[in-house]
């Protein structure tokens, strides 16, 4: 059990009013808050260390390189990562992917085929096509199952989608718009046993649970920072160490090369290779003060408690007039979130009236256009929680939705 | 009920959208436009009959759209339709340039009746790219070439 109203005082913006109603931030799949102490640690590392990290020898060079690495290090600690050097910092999740997916497009060819699934972001998607575009291999969709993906992926459909042809299979762990789970080690099973480069887009687990990409079996893991209590325009590229130094590196300039002449360069090997110019120090520290945080309250229990929050509200919710649930049915299994539709209100007027009640949501297409398509809808309305909510916010999200409801003559 | 959002959604947008005019494909439109709002997947077609007469300006005889959105939205689209019937390109371009003062301000002028039911779409921001939808598509479907296919136009950020 999560001591809630330790970790609500934790979080500075949460006390606030909002349209004269208090707070009720349910928008954390889109990104969370942020807690005192990762707040704190970018102001102590402005106030006291910034300077720009490596190559340095002077004392503040020295401690923000420190910090840095140190960074790096908890990251890779959070994650399981066998070596710091697998972590390399990114701008967050969709860069992360588009580093792998471009070094795969340079080396990928027609035959070749990228596996992916329906319910992706687009980030885990659009860049996959590009990759097949300039590659000339093709991609393939692992395809949902359910007029509501209530069955989420379907799984006989994979086995048979895994063939010798395929050479990148890229999923969510989490999806962002259904709360579906993908059983990510068993896909990564699947995969190495035909020796498939397997890419995870943990963008909506990474906050949530323990993740330990050794025992999930992963290559690849891409996750954002901001997503998870650290600041915006941090997150982290993992990769398998012996992998990561045959990828080219995305960006080239200062910073990941050996030696320079003018003929042409050598690259250092990871993380630098993947880290041109200087980094994102400051957020990269937040994300290490972020990792901290989360140990410290335990992501087992903050699992169990989004995970329960989500159930309790799709249990709610379920009852109201018209309503349509997207992903894992009344108890089974979902992610910390849910998303769901009315035939006759359209998701926006429902995040307008929302919001009118202090009510944080969010409304639209959750950046997974061609899922929207084939489900029939064109938007949603998704509620996200994470470890500062409440039961208590789960039943002012259902009175919102009743007074809306209401509203437009719907009984 | 705050009294921005009773401002925001007025009967008359409630009506419009509960039941919209001149909604669906036009058989005999010879200009079409596709308008869509990228972070909300809102959606507006409109098509319309430009009629010619010799000696005088074009203007719009029929018009219809289709679509899918927010109430806000379907109402503005609706609503659009009822206004610009029998005008000429640039009678909608000033039209619309009163309506997006509206929206955008709140201020209508005293000419303008029905669209003045949007006034309340400026204390909601985020929400004026889905009141200006429709008129993007209408004016899009003007600008366009004769007898062509749908064709995509993203909307203007404004």
């Amino acid at each position: 059990m999560l001591d809630l109203t330790k970790i609500r005082a934790d979080f500075p913006i949460l006390h606030q009013q909002v349209h004269g109603k208090p707070l009720v931030y349910l928008d954390n799949a889109a990104t969370t808050q942020k807690p005192r102490a990762v707040i704190d640690a970018l102001v102590r590392y402005y106030e006291r260390d910034n300077s720009n990290v490596h190559r340095g020898l002077h004392a503040l060079s020295m401690r923000a390189t420190d910090a840095y690495e140190g960074a790096r290090a908890r990251v890779a600690k959070f994650i399981n990562a066998a070596d710091p050097a697998e972590v390399i910092f990114t701008r967050g999740t969709t860069e992360s992917i588009n580093v792998v997916a471009h070094s795969y497009a340079a080396r990928l060819k027609p035959g070749d085929v990228i596996l992916t699934t329906e319910i992706e972001h687009h980030s885990n998607m659009v860049p996959w096509q590009q990759a097949a575009k300039a590659s000339g291999a093709t991609i393939r969709y692992v395809p949902f199952l359910g007029a509501n993906v209530e069955d989420g992926l379907d799984l006989a459909q994979l086995d048979a989608l895994l063939t010798p042809e395929v050479k990148v299979f890229a999923f969510t762990h989490i999806s962002n718009t259904t709360g579906t789970i993908n059983p990510a080690t068993a896909f990564c099973a699947k995969a190495r046993a035909r020796g498939i480069v397997t890419v995870i887009d943990a963008a909506q687990s990474i906050g949530h649970e323990t993740i330990d990409v050794q025992a999930i079996g992963c290559d690849f893991l891409a996750f954002s920072g901001h997503k998870m209590c650290a600041p915006t325009g941090i997150g982290a590229l993992y990769g398998r160490r012996a992998l990561l130094d045959t990828l080219a590196p995305d960006e080239t300039g200062g910073g990941m090369v050996v030696t320079v002449d003018y003929t042409g360069a050598r690259w250092k090997p990871a993380p630098e290779r993947f880290e041109a110019g200087t980094p994102n120090i400051a957020d990269a520290i937040g994300l290490g003060a972020a990792c901290d945080y989360l140990d410290t309250i335990g992501r087992p229990a903050i699992a169990h408690h989004d995970a329960a929050l989500a159930q309790l509200a799709r249990e709610k919710l379920s009852v109201l007039p018209g309503i349509r649930i997207l992903g894992p049915r009344n108890g089974e299994p979902r992610g910390g979130l849910v998303s769901f539709a009315f035939a006759d209100i359209h998701a926006h007027d429902i995040v307008t009236f929302a919001d009118e009640d202090g009510v944080a949501l969010r409304g639209g297409h959750h950046c997974n256009q061609p899922l929207m398509r084939k489900l029939g809808l064109t938007s949603t309305t998704r509620a996200s929680f994470y470890l500062y909510n409440t039961e208590q916010e789960v039943d002012a999200l259902v009175a919102s939705m009743r007074r809306t409801l209401k509203f437009f003559g719907v009984t | 009920m705050s009294a921005d959002l009773t401002e925001l959604y007025q009967q008359v947008i409630l009506d419009h959208n509960k039941r919209p005019r001149n909604r669906g494909k036009l058989p005999t439109a010879n200009r079409v436009a596709h308008g869509d709002n990228p972070t909300c997947g809102d959606q507006c077609s409109v098509y319309l009959r430009l009629e010619t007469v010799l000696g005088q300006p074009d203007r719009i005889a029929e018009i219809s759209f289709d679509g899918s959105g927010c109430a806000i939205s379907q109402a503005s689209a609706s609503l659009m339709t009822t206004q610009v019937k029998g005008k000429t390109a640039p009678e909608v371009q000033a039209l619309y340039k009163s309506f997006h003062e509206i929206v955008t301000t709140g201020n209508a002028p005293e000419e303008i009746s029905d669209l003045a039911a949007f006034a309340g779409v400026h204390a909601f921001p985020a929400r004026i790219k889905c009141a200006t939808l429709g008129w993007h598509a209408a004016i899009e479907a003007l600008k366009s070439d004769p007898l062509v296919t749908p064709t995509t136009t993203e909307t203007h950020h404004d």
